[in-house]
């Protein structure tokens, strides 16, 4: 290793730093001379039309076999495409039976059809769908990186990685040589940061091909948890740098190091303007120049997401009492000041453009360069850290009790080198933090690790213990959902505590927002396909703050509407942020300002601009609609998929303890003279938690029968024949499934 | 026809004011950025109405909210 500015020639020096940082290239010809090609299969390379190439490839890992697949037209009517395709692929992979670990299990990328664009930002997105080892029903991710965009520019609409390899291999897709090659790669270390600059060097042709390269990879912490993730590489031109997106959630990580694989490679040809041969590009350049220019002149006194990215909203989340602090007992703290976005700022290294795909004006990946790191195997490096975005922020600092910038940028780099998932890993560490507050852990019950609130360096160890597969980094890495079974079955405490603090539905860990004022969220939450993630609908705000929602109808409208409007920006490959973290400077004015309607219009121009159908916003749901409901039928097929998996933990609902309901006492007595018709006067604080949690969970419960009334399920969450026919997707096999549970 | 459920009550409208239903405390001069500053609301991306009538963004400063007055502070999703 070196710490060199990271420059091809060895004597150019730069004013800034932000080049400055340890190369790990150093025995390149040795590691490629130890590969050993396994598998060598010619392809024809192609360009897609109107979005799509209309074929697919899969990856047999066990049998060494490479294959191409037609993409049918009923996949793009029935599931457009990104996630649509992975949970089909993986539906006709799998059976009932296969579990995460299983040969048959498969991790599906797939980019969608608008994918790839340059003209609008926000679109050059990967959907990531695995059978997860957390939760044992597909997950998804949506992932930024250039992996998913080069794979479509080579001519392949997904792949699909099933099987496992008897050595550590690597997948290499070579567009402009028109060949794909599965190659034994022994020598190079699995973490990502390294890896991918490894991988970047190796395939490229020199240093102009760079930004033809992308890798995904995931690390040490992939192969002992079950929260690991996946990093999608993107050249970052002015830093020199292999910069990283994650496939964050639900241990798509750990599926892919359990496959022996060490990397996925893609080399595509140079981005043009119009690879994906649109059917009428004047039309996505129309809104693309018009949101273009929003950015450049609103973000800065919007969100501004240019110099801070998601991180803006550290303040905001303590400031309306949203932010989670010490595993969501409370939500604000005196010490956020430390953590918030200001400081942010000055870390980032600004004015440098932050997309983590062409043309993306919002630029929201930030970087803080030159930190060194202080732990672990990589001590004493200098690395630039992705992020940390709001999520790693709220989680891996605020939830643990540690308002240190520079412990966030340790934990934030080791989670995402490590392949490990932030948000997991701060809501778990949050949870072992209380249980060691509430004397369920202790010293000798966690191998000496101390874990009081705060300590950071405990949190640190608790991570290098997870990658080295050591100690209770180990029992720690399984998740929430098995720590509470392991805990209680060795009698360290109360399982009824435990299913109360620990922060998990379905088996996945929460993200990083307090939920307990907004029923709207606590179902946006909870009622998701694949566990608490906001990336479905995030509702706070309109419910707690606005009161628009103040019925269990309403509730249900929003838990409707925004989860499939949400969905299909993963049918397509598109980003989320540009909806609506800019918005047009006369959006007060439009009749639901909340949905943001002229990026709504917007998103229905570039969908027929690149597939040359009509899409209107009506059709927008209706095609999530599909996808969203056979999700839900694949979690029924899993034994998963009811009313009882819907089911959240009670910290997401109200206060749990003595101490979190005497924090906010005035607003729990005032609502329970208001809202429940009790007095508080002369109650104990015991007394009013149970009182409080009976009137909650049975406004959780009636929540839960207005939203499975308005999408169309039975009062168990079944999708009826009614919906599926009503959806034109009434596939025999669904019919029947859903027959057999009621629906 | 009864009240409406955003406005003050009757006996409190020289005095107070409501901001999402919520009762505020009223004083002379008081503006839009005085109420947003009272309910702490830091969130940027804000459509702000006062009797129904839209607060323009540069104008909170300046806009004054008059007593018994029905505030309405949507705030847009972000994040998340």
């Amino acid at each position: 290793m070196s710490t060199s500015p990271a420059t091809d020639s060895p004597t150019t020096s730069t004013a800034r730093d932000y080049t400055v940082r340890t190369s790990y290239t150093q025995g390149l010809e040795e590691m490629r001379a130890a590969h050993k090609v396994l598998l060598e299969v010619p392809f024809t390379p192609s360009e897609p039309e109107r979005g799509y190439n209309m074929r697919s490839l899969h990856v047999d890992l066990t049998a060494m076999k490479v294959t191409e697949k037609k993409v049918t037209q009923q996949m793009k009517d029935l599931f457009v495409g990104g996630r649509g395709f992975g949970l089909w692929y993986l539906w006709n992979a799998t059976t009932p039976a296969t579990r995460w670990n299983d040969p048959e299990n498969e991790i599906v990328i797939a980019p969608g059809p608008i994918a790839g664009i340059t003209q609008y930002p926000g679109t050059g997105k990967s959907l990531v769908v695995s059978i997860s080892p957390l939760t044992d029903i597909p997950i998804d991710c949506n992932v930024g990186g250039y992996y998913g965009p080069l794979l479509k520019f080579c001519g392949f609409d997904a792949i699909e990685i099933q099987g496992k390899a008897a050595a550590e291999v690597v997948v290499v897709v070579d567009g402009p040589r028109g060949v794909i090659r599965i190659e034994e790669c022994p020598l190079e270390p699995p973490d990502s940061h390294v890896l991918s600059e490894i991988f970047t060097h190796m395939y490229a042709t020199g240093p102009e091909d760079y930004k033809n390269v992308s890798v995904v990879s995931a690390g040490k912490g992939s192969d002992h948890s079950y929260i690991g993730c996946l990093n999608f590489s993107f050249w970052d031109l002015r830093r020199k740098a292999a910069r990283l997106k994650q496939a964050g959630r639900g241990g798509v990580g750990t599926v892919f190091r359990d496959k022996k694989l060490k990397a996925l490679v893609v080399r595509g040809p140079v981005i043009k303007a119009d690879l994906n041969h649109v059917a009428d590009r004047a039309r996505i350049q129309k809104v693309g120049s018009v949101i273009n220019k929003e950015i450049h002149d609103l973000d800065s006194s919007q969100c501004n997401m240019r110099r801070q990215g998601t991180a803006h909203l550290v303040e905001v989340m303590d400031a309306y009492d949203l932010l989670p602090v010490k595993n969501f007992q409370y939500g604000n703290h005196p010490d956020t000041k430390n953590i918030a976005s200001w400081v942010w700022d000055k870390r980032f290294t600004q004015g440098i453009p932050d997309g983590c795909w062409y043309g993306c004006t919002m630029s929201c990946s930030k970087g803080a360069d030159g930190h060194v790191v202080k732990t672990g195997p990589y001590k004493g490096d200098v690395v630039t850290v992705d992020g940390p975005e709001y999520e790693n922020a709220a989680g891996l600092a605020a939830n643990c009790g540690i308002f240190d910038p520079d412990w966030l940028l340790e934990s934030n780099f080791y989670c995402d080198t490590y392949g490990v998932d932030t948000i997991s890993f701060g809501t778990l560490c949050a949870f072992v933090m209380e249980c060691w507050q509430r004397g369920i852990l202790n010293a000798e019950r966690t191998g000496g690790l101390d874990l009081t609130w705060g300590n950071a360096e405990a949190q640190m160890e608790l991570l290098h213990q997870m990658a080295r597969g050591e100690g209770f980094g180990v029992i720690a890495g399984k998740g929430i959902r098995q720590m509470k079974r392991i805990f209680a079955e060795n009698g360290w405490g109360d399982p009824k505590l435990m299913n109360d603090i620990g922060m998990e539905v379905k088996g996945l860990e929460y993200s990083q927002y307090q939920s307990k004022e907004s029923l709207a969220q606590q179902g946006g939450y909870a009622l998701t396909n694949k566990g608490p993630q906001h990336d479905e609908a995030w509702l706070i705000f309109m419910d707690m703050v606005n009161k628009h929602l103040p019925t269990f109808e309403a509730k249900a409208e929003a838990l409707h509407y925004f989860p499939l409007f949400r969905t299909w920006f993963g049918l397509n490959g598109l980003c989320k942020l540009p909806w609506n973290d800019i918005e047009p400077a006369n959006n007060a004015e439009q009749a639901e300002p909340a949905k943001v309607p002229e990026h709504v219009h917007n998103y229905c121009e570039i969908a027929s601009g690149v597939t040359g159908i009509e899409v209107t916003k009506e059709k927008i749901i209706e095609q999530s609609e599909k996808v969203y409901n056979f999700q839900r039928i694949f979690n029924l097929r899993r034994g998963y998929g009811k009313r009882e998996h819907d089911w959240p933990p009670y910290r997401s609902v109200g206060p749990v303890t003595v101490e979190e309901y005497e924090s906010r006492a005035e607003r729990y007595d005032k609502q329970m003279r208001e809202e429940i018709g009790v007095d508080p006067e002369g109650k104990t604080t015991e007394e009013k938690i149970a009182i409080t949690r009976q009137y909650r969970e049975d406004r959780y419960s009636k929540l839960c029968d207005a939203v499975y009334k308005r999408r169309g399920w039975t009062t168990d969450g079944v999708p009826t024949v009614a919906t599926l026919e009503k959806l034109g997707i009434a596939l025999p096999e669904l019919v029947e499934l859903v027959k057999q549970h009621g629906g | 026809m009864g009240a409406d459920p955003g406005a003050p009550p009757a006996a409190d409208r020289d005095t107070r004011l409501a901001v999402n239903g919520e009762p505020l405390d009223w004083r002379e001069g008081m503006t839009v950025r005085d109420v947003l500053q009272a309910k702490n609301y830091v969130f940027k991306l804000l459509i702000v109405t006062v009797n129904g009538t839209l607060a323009p963004r540069g104008s909170y400063d300046d806009f004054v909210v008059p007593a018994g007055a029905d505030v309405k502070v949507v705030h847009l999703i972000s994040g998340g």
